[in-house]
């Protein structure tokens, strides 16, 4: 990278700290800390992680390219269990190309062509069916999207199969409230789960949308910048959702907001122009980056 | 990294420049434009507002209930013509017959078209096709109707003389040809709301999953209901003032005649009437001289029409899905 002549970038008074504001309130679990330029308690981190990690995806030497244009250039990755991966970078580096491969969904694309291999649980996803590959690997999207159907149906709709066999409503009922209490949306919503779902808060239908990928059980959730269109205190429940979901289910989101990567993340990929340019502990990533990209970026010099 | 933040100028953004009183905000083509605009838009206003004081008045002034409830007979004194139920049923039927068959080719063409579009030359035929059935006249499709029923093989859709000519002239036929009057309005509206869902939307449920019939049948046409609905009622309100095809493939009878003995289905097979070949059969200008009946059965069926966009107007804002931009 470094033999590079970077692109011109805009410089942003580059030795200036990024203003810090210490989290305040109930939600304040030890993990999270202030923002990157903050001393991390590091042991306050190690103490929230699970201690046997297993790998769960592997991407080796992955592009991908539409109509022949490089979007992400020879990526080599790996998604554990129990943790949550972030992949940063400024907008067109790749990173949402990057997630949407995992569970195929680039394949959708018209002109768009991979190459390399993408591994779930040493299984090459090519080899596997889409719809039992897609259904290991939970997305959700960056704009709410609930179904135009109940909120019951929402969270139904992945474990309601082809054919002619429907479950009905009564077998359904106690996966959807248990989704919906593992999303930590249950209390909001107990009473009203025949209403539609597009009536509920932005915020709310996120959670559904999550509780929605969850309730097939998936072992990865794809997290597409879940909360750029959200308020700040809907976020801050998302992101508490993320946390919390970590021991269950391997977690990669694409964000733009290098602060929620630090509250959320275990390891970072901090990604430039389709190329991997740095991944590690989030911690190493923002406090000690190795690669003269990653410093710029983290310390808000262009992005 | 951790030098203390250095002071950035704050300077007060510079004011705009103050605006002069006597300067004209609008050009003069401008302000004439605006003022054409309102003169067009409160024009159209008392036109739709004419025409419906205009029929309530005259309407009002005739219509009572048992010219609803009462069949209409032939005769040349006007107290012994009867009512125009007939032609109320007549238009009953048609209309739903008509929409029933659009409806289904409609959505399929529609959803087609949206969702799957290839290949592209055939989908650009099926799009001039649609336009092309659009933009005939009326007239035209119900003669291209009458030639292709009085076929042989579309015996079982009318009635069949001695001899085995096939009268091709029945709620059947006539409903078949007006389904083509309301299956470009429904292909348009339902295209356009299958347009309107974000692609995420669908992205979503092929992320559970789901394959594309699936997530057509599941999201995407509950997701469109509400422009389905709209489609639907603008074609039933085409269909219920249409004139042409009710005189040439419907027969105009002035009461239904069935043909067979089953029930409901010889009034099918049968001719009848519609509202609007009431009115034109008995309005001055017409073949009869019952001012009064044309001007009642006119109001019964603007009512008619008006309910029935009203009644499905409430059924799409009330289902009507809509996403974050």
């Amino acid at each position: 990278m470094e033999g590079m002549t970077p692109p011109p970038v805009r410089r942003i008074v580059v030795d200036q700290a990024p203003t810090t504001v210490l989290p305040q309130g109930p939600a304040l679990d030890g993990r999270r800390t202030n923002g990157p330029a903050g001393a991390p308690s590091a042991l306050a981190r190690q103490a929230g992680r699970p201690r046997h990690v297993a790998e769960r995806m592997r991407i080796e030497e992955l592009s991908v390219a539409y109509s022949g244009k490089l979007a992400v250039n020879r990526v080599s990755l790996s998604v554990r269990q129990g943790e949550v991966l972030a992949l940063i970078g400024p907008s067109g580096c790749g990173k949402t190309t990057l997630l949407r491969s995992l569970n195929r969904l680039v394949d959708l694309t018209p002109n768009a062509t991979r190459s390399g291999y993408i591994m779930l649980d040493g299984v090459d996803v090519d080899q596997l069916d889409v719809t039992n590959l897609r259904r290991q690997v939970g997305m959700v999207f960056q704009q709410p999207n609930p179904f135009p159907m109940s909120i019951f149906d929402n969270v139904a709709y992945g474990l309601r199969e082809r054919g002619s066999r429907r479950p009905s409503r009564r077998s359904l009922a106690p996966s959807v409230a248990e989704t919906l209490q593992r999303a930590g949306l249950y209390d909001e919503v107990k009473d009203e789960l025949s209403r539609p779902a597009l009536g509920l808060s932005g915020g709310q239908q996120q959670r559904l949308c999550i509780a929605r990928s969850l309730a097939v059980r998936p072992e990865v959730l794809l997290l597409d910048e879940p909360c750029s269109a959200l308020d700040p205190l809907s976020t801050q429940a998302i992101e508490d959702l993320i946390v919390q979901l970590r021991s269950e289910v391997a977690i990669v989101i694409v964000t733009h907001n290098l602060q929620q990567a630090y509250r959320v993340a275990d390891r970072v990929a901090f990604m430039y122009l389709g190329d991997l340019v740095e991944y590690g502990e989030a911690d190493q990533v923002f406090g000690a980056p190795q690669a003269q990209r990653t410093r710029q970026y983290v310390s808000g010099a262009f992005g | 990294m951790s030098t203390p933040a250095t002071q950035v100028p704050v300077e007060p953004l510079p004011l705009p420049a103050e605006r002069r009183d006597d300067a004209p905000a609008w050009g003069i083509f401008d302000r004439i434009g605006v003022v054409l605009a309102w003169v067009a838009g409160i024009t159209l206003c008392l036109i739709a507002a004419a025409i419906v004081i205009y029929m309530l008045f005259r309407g009002l002034q005739y219509v009572n209930l048992h010219l609803i409830v009462t069949h209409p007979e032939v005769g040349l004194d006007q107290s012994k013509t009867g009512g125009f139920l007939d032609p109320i049923i007549g238009t009953v039927i048609l209309t739903v017959l008509g929409t029933a068959i659009a409806l289904p080719i409609g959505v399929a063409i529609a959803v087609w078209l949206s969702e799957y579009g290839r290949p592209r030359g055939l989908a650009r035929a099926v799009e001039s096709g649609v336009e092309i059935v659009a933009g005939t006249p009326s007239i035209v499709l119900a003669i291209f109707g009458l030639l292709l029923f009085s076929q042989g093989i579309f015996g079982f859709l009318s009635f069949t003389a001695e001899g085995n000519a096939v009268f091709g002239r029945s709620f059947f036929t006539a409903g078949a040809m007006m389904s083509l009057i309301a299956l470009p309005l429904v292909v348009g509206s339902t295209r356009e709301a299958l347009h309107a869902i974000p692609d995420h939307v669908r992205e979503a449920s092929y992320a559970l999953g789901k394959d594309r019939a699936s997530t057509i049948r599941r999201v995407l046409i509950p997701g469109s209901r509400s422009g389905i609905a709209t489609g639907a009622s603008l074609g039933m309100g085409r269909i219920a003032g249409d004139t042409a095809i009710v005189v040439i493939l419907l027969g105009a009878t002035l009461t239904l005649q069935g043909v067979g003995g089953v029930p409901g289905l010889s009034t099918l097979k049968g001719t009848g009437s519609t509202l609007t070949t009431y009115v034109y059969n008995n309005s001055p200008s017409g073949e009869g001289g019952a001012p009064e009946k044309a001007y009642a059965a006119a109001f019964v069926l603007l009512m008619i029409v008006i309910l029935l966009n009203f009644a499905v107007d409430l059924i799409a804002r009330r289902r009507k899905a809509q996403w974050r931009a």
